[in-house]
Order: C-alpha cells, then structure tokens, then sequence
C-alpha cells in the first residue's frame, strides 16, 4: 500500500497537497477495509467501541504532544508522568476512604489532584528546558526517570490497587456511556475539539507554529517564546492527567510497569498525523486518526492468525516509518525545485 | 596598488578563454528561467554578471557549476565540450561556485571544514597538524586573522566567507564563480576580498562575480554581462559603460528617481531621544534626538556598536546605563513587547533569520507581530486576509502565488513582506538595519520610497546601512559611531562620505581602513 500512496503523491503537485492532508484518512480507511475483509467481527459496534475506547488513552496525550511537538519541543516524560499520576491517585483515594469514605468526594478529589499534578509536572518540563536552557529531549528524558522511580517507590516496588469500593462508584468514567458512545470516546472527542480550537484559531496556537518553525524569528516578533513554550508543556501534563483519570477505573491499580512507552506510542501518533517531528507544523486530526491507527493495527491483529499478536509492535514500526519517510520524500521534491 | 596597473594584463592571457556556455536554455517544469543566454569566462579576468532578481542569474551559475544541467546548449572547457553531471565533476575541473548562502558545517572547525571529504591522512589516521599548517597558510594568503581550530559558528559571517574561498583555494579553483559575494560584508572586509579578488586574477584565474552593487562591478570587473527576464542582454568591458547605463540595462527601463525627496523636519519635534545609553564593552555613553518625520541614519564600520545600541533600545539587549524618552517622557523598555507597546519597532537585517517564516506563507508572517490586533481568543481569519491584501497593495509584493511559502520568494518581496510586518503594529518609530541588502536596483528604489513615505505620514525612522548611496540618499542626519561612541551627528553638508569616514576612523584613532572606488 505505501508504495501505492508514493507514486499518486508523486505524480503532480495538486494531488501531493491532497496527499498530505488527506494520506492518514486515507491510510486509516485502508486499514478499516483490511479488518473488515479479515474477520466480520472486525465492523461489529463492540469491537469498533473497543478501538475507539483504548484509542482514547493514547490519543489524548497525544493531542498534548501535538503542542509540544508544533512548537519544536519534544516529552518523553508523558508514560512515567502517567504511571506516577495514576500512582499519586491511588495512594491518596485509598487514603481518603478512612476518613471521607468511598463516595464522590474522594473520587473528585483524586481527579483534582491529578489536574495538579499534571500541570506541576508539566511545568517542570517547561521551566526547565526554557529557563534552565537545557534541550527538552534532556529534560524529559530526566523527568522519564523520576516521574518512573517515584511510581516504583510509591509502590514499593510491587502494585498499587485502588479500593474496592472507590473502583465502584470510579467505575463509570471508563466503562460508562452516554447514549451508547463510551464516556474514554466522548472525552477524546472533546480534547481533540479543544485542542483543534487552540492550536489552528487562536493566538497562542499560531505562536507555536512561529516558534516551531523558526524560535529566532518568534523572539523578533515579539512573542514570549519561553512562556509559550512552557504552556505547551503544561497542555501535554493536562493531558496526560485527563487521559489518567480515566484510565485509573479500567485497572484499578498502577505499578512501575505502567503506561510504559506510552510516550513512544503518542509521539508516533502525533507523527503518523502528519506533524513534523522538527516542529513548525501541526494537526490536531492527524494526531487523531494516527493514534485510532495504532491501535486498530493492534485490533486487526488480534482478529487474524496470519500474523502473530507478537508482531503487533513491527507492524507499528514500520507504519511510523513509511509514514515519515513519505513526509520527508514530500520535503525533498519541493527542496529541488 | 592602482586600478591602472591592475588593469593592465596580458592581452594574451585575457583572450584565452576558459570556460564558456553556448546558447543555454533551462526550464524548470513549464517555467522556461534560461533563453540562449551564452557567456565566456576568460583566465585572468573578472567577469561580472548582472541582473535583478529573477533574471536567472543564479540558475546560470549553477549551471556552469554543475548543481544543474542545461535544457539545451552547451558547455566546453578549453575549448572542448564539457559536461558537468554534478558540482563534484565540476570541481574537479576546477570550477568552484561559492554561495550566496555559506555552505560549511557550523559546529566543525575551520580546518575541519576546508579539508571536509578530502582530509589529508597519514596512514589510517587524520593529519591534524598537516591540515592546521595548510589552513593557516591559506588564511594567511587572504589576510584572514582567523585560528583553524575555531568553530565555525562561533565566527562572524564575513570570515565564514573567507574560509569558503580559502576552501575554494585549497581545490585549487581556478575558474571561481562568486555569488553575491559581499552581502554580508563590511566595507573594510570589501576591501580585502577584492585584493584577493585581484590577486586571484593575477594568477590567471577565471572570476565570475555576481552582484547587484553597481559601485563594486565598476571597482572590480573587467567585463560585465547583463541578464534580464532570463535573456541575455550584452556583454561588455565595464570601462565602456557606466553605471547608469548598466542600471537601465539591469531594470530595462529609466529609474527615474531612486530616492525620495526629502522635506525638512522640525528641529525642536523629538520623538524619541536617547540619553547617556551604555552597553558593557559595546556601547559608550550614547546620546541622540530622533526628530519627528526625519530619517536619522547611523553610519560606522563593524564593531563600532551601531546594532548593539539598537538592540538596547529595542530591549534584545541589556543596557548598564541611559534613559529612552518617547514624545519627552521616560519609557522603560526591557524586552521587544516593552518596545512595541512604546510604538518602537526594530526591522531586523537577518531576513531569513530572524525575520520570516520562510516555510510558511504571507498571513501568518505578516501578522505575527501584531497578532493581538487580530483577536485575542479566536483570531479573526477575515481580518488577517484584508490586511494581506492590503499590505500586498501598499507595498507592491509581487507573489504569483499568495499561498507560497515565503522562502520561495525573491529577496525583494521577503523584503516588502518584512516591512509590512513591522508596520502592521503601526510604530511611531522604525529602526530599519540594512534595508535592501541583496535586492535589486527597482526594488531597492521603491523601498526607498516607502521609508519616504513613513516619514511623510509622521513616522521618524532610523536607519543602519553598509550601502554609502543609501545612507547619504535616505539621511537627513547621519549619526556616526565609533569604538561604541557616537563621534558626531551630521547635517547639511557635512553629511558626506569624506565626513562620515573621518568620524567613523579618525577620531578614534583607527588605521587601515580605507574606502574603495
């Protein structure tokens, strides 16, 4: 197929803008037809309910990712951040029953406490790298670290579970639905729509494009580059705290093997989009359909014996690679014009 | 050394002709840049090439240096017909273009990049100290006070030029095509690039120099060939023409007027005054009035604190001492906003650098630095298309295409593009450095014209060049500076090039540096 897709990109300039904006769609409608011609089951509402629904862990830090990434930064940080959010969430829930008991309460105030922690968090990212000067692949390849081993600590090096009566009343933020779509899609839906809003119609979203694209130029037109870029940090750290809200219902526990390359997982979803891992150029909807992909590969996998669920992660790789080498491919024939 | 005596070569070393081009054609897709343009480089001799943007002046160089190939004619090197498949082949010949943009590798060292791909070893291993003796001795051969073992990105742009040639050099170049080479160089490294230049010559080198600066065409070229629209138009010895007349073959028509006519100002109007401003090791004590509706310029060799000074007025920089008053009050300005909001605004030299963003297209460019003005939650996208289509009206930027990224454009429409960024803040105040670096004579005129025009509407502008014509054309008063003071302000008559040179040399002491004709 990606061999398919190169030749029509390359045939004239007015199909390779289609292309570019249309070859996620394209390649996810590809994929859906795959599934369906693989196994029936593949189009029932469960399993597609089921795609869309882990697609929304992902995909929602992701769309995080997207700002970081738009404005020419990097979080590696977002897996640990999530393990160790999840963590801080349990202990303090578990904490609250004896007193609060296992109501409502509790569970808001676990879901305020991970809204803190993820700004915190994120600002960390953002402070360092911009006021500390320190490249934020550096940073967050530190903060990875931390963020993980606090988790492990937490934990005492084993697992963290939620009480059982807390899971109870948590339980509908993963396993519920609002006429029929579950609560993790609806939710998804709503960070990708904000998200859209902020970075192509508003102010900031245009200052990261500038600061992505060229940080000197930023600083020449006055923009507070650190400020922006701190806030895209701080977004991400959003992000990754709303996806953890909902993820801490589905398990109910955390462990230092938590939302391990989660961070490898956005970052593809967000490149696959269309993105440009240098910066200077982002969309929201790619990173959207690029996380929905990743996990629909995943999906039609596990619906066929042809390839082994083990592959599931060479599958993924390879799509992250055809997908950046036809951006690249796309950069070299405007470059020799 | 005279011009005369250089002039006087051989005449049987000027006919032999070295490398040469018949009838070239190139196409790019449906867009034909090259029509039969033939052109002969003869050893020994400087050929000057000229045209506007767009005439297909870099396009032929890059053919006669292999980066492209011709859609029709042909090349021949000492008479034999040649074919270049890529810049390697050329180079082997010995024919070695330098580009407008340096191509080295900026965290490497200087020796490191002049012998790049082509190390000299001993055994297995690198023979640093034979690389560091033969770069040092190219060096010195250009007078270029640069250690080999310094980084590339941290030297000034003019001695990056000078490792390129001393790159070129080392290749053993001998028909050396320049592109545009003294864009980013100051006076004084003008002077050495053109002794080099003409010691090149010398050696019976074949110089194709390309350039829009009709003053160092006549300082320096033998013969000058004209492109326009692709075709070639003459070629001739440049003792024969004159500079207007190459002008009017260049744009294809009279400029009738390439600067505006200026209207005197009201002495006792300031708009903004400057007072015992000091930058640690850069800037002294510098104090100056900004009238309103004038045109101050600053004048000065590199070094002499022109951009630093700026840079502390605009807040990119840290004052350690002085006052800024705006219309007589104090205005305290530590950063870029601080200045915007002071109706301050500071149009950079560095285009491309600093300047645009060169892979996006006109709107978003032209509104980045007054994005408030376009909504400050959602951004009123109608209103950002009516002020492009305005400031593509007002300031004549020709874009074929609206939508193109702006890297794409010829440097005269970035720099239109530019302009009307700054001004979309609508400033009182416009500190414009190097206006017109590498732009072409119509463009530049009109540019010329709009500064008119900013201080006809009441804007006073201040204005940092390297161009002479320009800073005397635009002046009202120029303000020159040196070793980071400000050694005088000129008016009337004093406003000349003989004045200018003394102030910017004299006063502080400083030998060596000399104007060229």
């Amino acid at each position: 197929m990606s061999s398919l897709e190169r030749s029509e990109a390359s045939t004239s300039s007015g199909f390779n803008i289609d292309f570019k904006a249309l070859g996620p769609f394209l390649a996810l409608v590809g994929l859906f037809v795959l599934g369906t011609v693989i196994n029936d089951a593949f189009l029932s509402g469960g399993n597609l309910s089921n795609i869309f629904t882990r697609a929304a862990f992902i995909g929602i830090i992701a769309v995080g990712a997207t700002f970081v990434i738009t404005a020419g930064g990097i979080d590696l940080s977002v897996g640990s951040m999530a393990a160790f959010i999840s963590g801080a969430m349990i202990v303090v829930m578990n904490t609250l029953v004896a007193t609060l008991g296992a109501g409502i309460e509790t569970v808001l105030i676990g879901v305020v406490l991970s809204v803190l922690l993820g700004i915190a968090a994120g600002a960390v990212n953002g402070l360092v790298s911009t006021k500390g000067k320190i490249e934020a692949f550096i940073v967050t390849l530190g903060t990875m670290g931390i963020y993980r081993s606090l988790v492990t600590y937490m934990a005492d090096g084993g697992t963290l579970s939620l009480d059982f009566d807390v899971r109870g009343v948590y339980r509908p933020v993963y396993y519920g639905d609002i006429l029929g779509i579950p609560v993790p899609v609806l939710v998804f839906f709503a960070v990708a729509v904000a998200g859209y809003v902020l970075l192509n119609m508003t102010p900031f979203g245009r200052k990261c494009f500038a600061i992505g694209s060229n940080e000197q130029v930023a600083r020449y037109s006055a923009i507070h580059v650190d400020r922006v870029k701190t806030l895209t940090y701080v977004i991400q750290g959003l992000c990754v705290s709303v996806a953890t809200i909902i993820y801490v219902p589905r398990l109910g526990s955390a462990s230092s093997s938590t939302g391990v390359l989660w961070e490898l997982e956005a970052i593809a979803a967000v490149i696959i989009g269309g993105t440009m891992l240098k910066g200077g150029y982002g969309r929201i909807w790619g990173t959207v359909i690029g996380a929905i992909m990743l996990t629909t590969i995943g999906n039609i996998l596990n619906l066929t014996d042809a390839i082994s669920n083990y592959l599931n992660g060479a599958v993924q790789g390879l799509i992250i690679i055809v997908a950046v080498f036809l951006q690249s491919g796309d950069w070299r024939r405007k470059k020799s014009k | 050394m005279t011009d005369a005596a250089v002039h006087a070569v051989n005449p049987d070393q000027q006919a032999r002709v070295r490398l040469s081009g018949r009838e070239i054609c190139k196409s790019f897709g449906p867009a034909q840049v090259l029509f039969d343009v033939s052109i002969d480089l003869h050893a020994g001799e400087v050929h000057a090439l000229l045209g506007e943007n767009g005439a297909g002046k870099s396009t032929l160089v890059k053919i006669l240096s292999g980066y492209h190939q011709p859609t029709s004619g042909a090349l021949s090197l000492d008479q034999a017909e040649v074919t270049f498949e890529d810049s390697e082949v050329a180079e082997n010949h010995g024919v070695i273009l330098i580009h407008q943009e340096l191509n080295l590798a900026e965290q490497l060292t200087v020796e490191e990049n002049i012998f790049l791909g082509r190390e000299i070893k001993r055994g297995w291993f690198l023979d640093k100290a034979a690389m560091r003796a033969e770069a040092k001795k190219l060096l010195d051969q250009l007078q270029c006070d640069v250690d080999p073992r310094t980084r590339i990105k941290d030297l000034a742009v003019s001695d990056r030029q000078m490792v390129e040639i001393a790159k070129a050099l080392s290749k053993n170049a001998d028909i050396l095509i320049l592109d545009e080479p003294t864009a980013v160089l100051t006076g004084r490294e003008v002077d050495i690039l053109f002794d080099q230049i003409r010691r090149l010559r010398e050696q019976g080198v074949a110089i194709l120099y390309i350039s829009h600066k009709l003053d160092e065409i006549k300082a320096i070229a033998d013969r000058v060939t004209v492109l326009r629209d692709g075709r070639l138009i003459t070629t001739e010895p440049v003792a024969e023409v004159e500079k207007d007349d190459m002008a009017r073959l260049m744009v294809g028509r009279d400029i009738k007027q390439m600067f505006p006519d200026r209207a005197p100002v009201e002495a006792h109007d300031v708009a903004m005054s400057v007072r015992n401003l000091s930058v640690d090791g850069q800037v002294r004590d510098a104090s100056f009035d900004l009238r309103r509706g004038e045109v101050l310029g600053f004048a000065g060799i590199v070094g002499a604190g022109r951009t630093a000074l700026m840079e502390a007025i605009i807040g990119l920089r840290d004052r350690s001492s002085g006052e800024i008053e705006r219309n007589g009050e104090p205005v305290s300005i530590h950063s870029l906003q601080d200045a915007k909001k002071c109706g301050i605004a500071y149009l950079t030299k560095d285009r491309k650098g600093s300047g645009l963003l060169l892979n996006m297209d006109m709107r978003p460019n032209l509104t980045l630095l007054a994005l408030e003005k376009f909504g400050t939650v959602i951004l009123n996208r109608k209103a950002e298309e009516a002020a492009l289509a305005n400031a593509i009206e007002a300031f004549d930027i020709r874009a074929a295409d609206p939508k193109a990224k702006v890297g794409d454009f010829s440097g005269g429409n970035q720099q239109k593009l530019l302009l009307a960024k700054v001004m979309e803040t609508d400033p009182e105040v416009v500190i414009i450095d190097e206006p017109t670096r590498g732009i072409d004579i119509g463009t530049k005129s009109q540019i010329y014209h709009f500064i008119g025009d900013l201080t006809k509407r009441g804007k006073s502008v201040i204005l940092l060049s390297s161009e002479m014509p320009e800073m005397l054309g635009l002046s009202d008063r120029i303000a020159v500076m040196a070793a980071g003071r400000i050694t005088g302000i000129l008016e009337g008559n004093d406003r000349n090039e003989h004045e200018i040179m003394r102030h910017a040399t004299g006063i502080s002491g400083k030998q060596g540096v000399s104007v060229h004709e």
